[in-house]
């Protein structure tokens, strides 16, 4: 932690710079712009299979296409979430111990999830 | 977390009531928000009533009034009175703004006026800016320039002028970074609106030799990349001026170096 007790100029110019930040706004920018025609794909493919069989459903999730889209939405869906939820928790949570559990907690659940996510969609579309 | 709550020695009670001896012809309510270092009581609201015949157009010209002819000890800062010192920025109805350059009759009913907000408050509406002089001292906010100096003045043509143009007008009076709610929360390693747009001035003008050294200061995940584009900077502003653009431009620079 950066030495405190220091006022004005001299806390300012002892925090310096980070030299990041760009990656993150660019990358969370460029996953907003993927989950545009991912995410109206998917809600048009939900409610077109609404009425749809186990078996109709398992048959379009088998389709190398649709299975490949299903796996991009995923992994654009949750990279975003992980951009987004970081910056709310560095916005709004302070205490040191609490910021830095948060934000480890936040990387494991979201690679978690997303991981269980991929293997359940490769499971339903391979057929296992 | 953050604080969104008011701590208990911090909630505004209702204060006092001053009315005029004589019954006022255009009478005009102002509350304003007093707190003084010195009793150790919460902040009160008083309702001071003004007679706008006698009094100047502006909300500046009635605190003066108030001070002046009912009530000394209200506390603010002013200079030029014309909207170029910046010395008495406050929220008034809900807006920060310069008190010297909001119409009064451009108020429906009461003036309600605070300190600005999420600010230190050292007595009634002033408030400590000490953190927000350090951040502008921190972008280093004068021509930077390595190769020798010419004979003459350095010059630049009417376009590259141009470009300063919507930047170099910023009174410093604060409106915009404390109107920002990243600022409210991370105002301690957020720069703001206003030393961004500072940052940004120096970064924009032609005859200055340290621009890559002014982006690098500024990639930081607190320093620049807690604006989330809110605007509220940009709409608080009472020069017109445009902060968030200032800042999405750094950003874009900064990007531009990678593609």
């Amino acid at each position: 932690m950066i030495a405190t007790g220091r006022t004005g100029i001299a806390r300012l110019k002892a925090q310096g710079s980070a030299k990041s930040g760009a990656e993150h706004w660019w990358r969370q920018r460029l996953t907003a712009l993927a989950n545009v025609p991912l995410v109206i794909w998917f809600v048009v493919s939900f409610v077109s299979l609404g009425g749809a069989s186990y078996t109709e459903a398992r048959a379009w999730l088998g389709s190398l296409t649709n299975a490949t889209l299903m796996v991009l939405l995923i992994v654009s869906v949750f990279w975003h979430a992980r951009l987004g939820i970081q910056v709310i928790i560095e916005d709004y949570v302070h205490g040191r111990a609490l910021k830095l559990a948060a934000l480890v907690l936040l990387d494991f659940a979201t690679v978690a999830l997303a991981t269980a996510s991929i293997v359940a969609i490769l499971t339903v579309s391979i057929g296992g | 977390m953050v604080e969104f709550a008011l701590p208990r020695n911090s909630r505004v009670e209702p204060g006092r009531r001053h009315e005029p001896a004589t019954p006022p012809k255009r009478p005009r309510e102002f509350k304003i928000y007093r707190w003084s270092p010195e009793d150790g009581r919460n902040p009160r609201l008083d309702t001071y009533v003004v007679d706008l015949d006698g009094c100047g157009p502006m909300v500046l010209d009635a605190l003066i009034k108030i001070k002046s002819e009912i009530d000394s000890t209200l506390t603010f800062r002013r200079s030029c009175r014309e909207g170029i010192c910046g010395s008495c920025a406050m929220n008034i109805n809900g807006r920060n703004t310069l008190a010297c350059i909001k119409a009064i009759e451009d108020i429906d009913g009461p003036v309600v006026i605070y300190p600005l907000p999420h600010m230190n408050v050292i007595r009634d509406l002033v408030v400590d800016l000490e953190n927000f002089w350090a951040q502008y001292e921190s972008v280093e906010p004068w021509l930077k320039t390595s190769t020798p100096p010419p004979t003459r003045e350095r010059r630049q043509s009417p376009e590259d002028r141009a470009r300063l143009d919507g930047l170099y007008e910023c009174i410093l009076c604060a409106c915009c970074s404390t109107s920002c709610p990243s600022y409210w929360w991370n105002g301690d390693r957020y720069l703001g609106p206003a030393a961004l747009l500072q940052a940004y001035r120096w970064i924009a003008d032609s005859r200055d030799e340290a621009t890559n050294e002014r982006l690098e200061a500024l990639e930081d995940p607190f320093k620049l990349y807690r604006c989330h584009t809110i605007l509220n900077c940009t709409n608080s502003c009472p020069k017109g001026l445009n902060p968030a653009r200032a800042i999405a431009e750094i950003k874009k620079l900064i990007v531009e170096k990678r593609l």
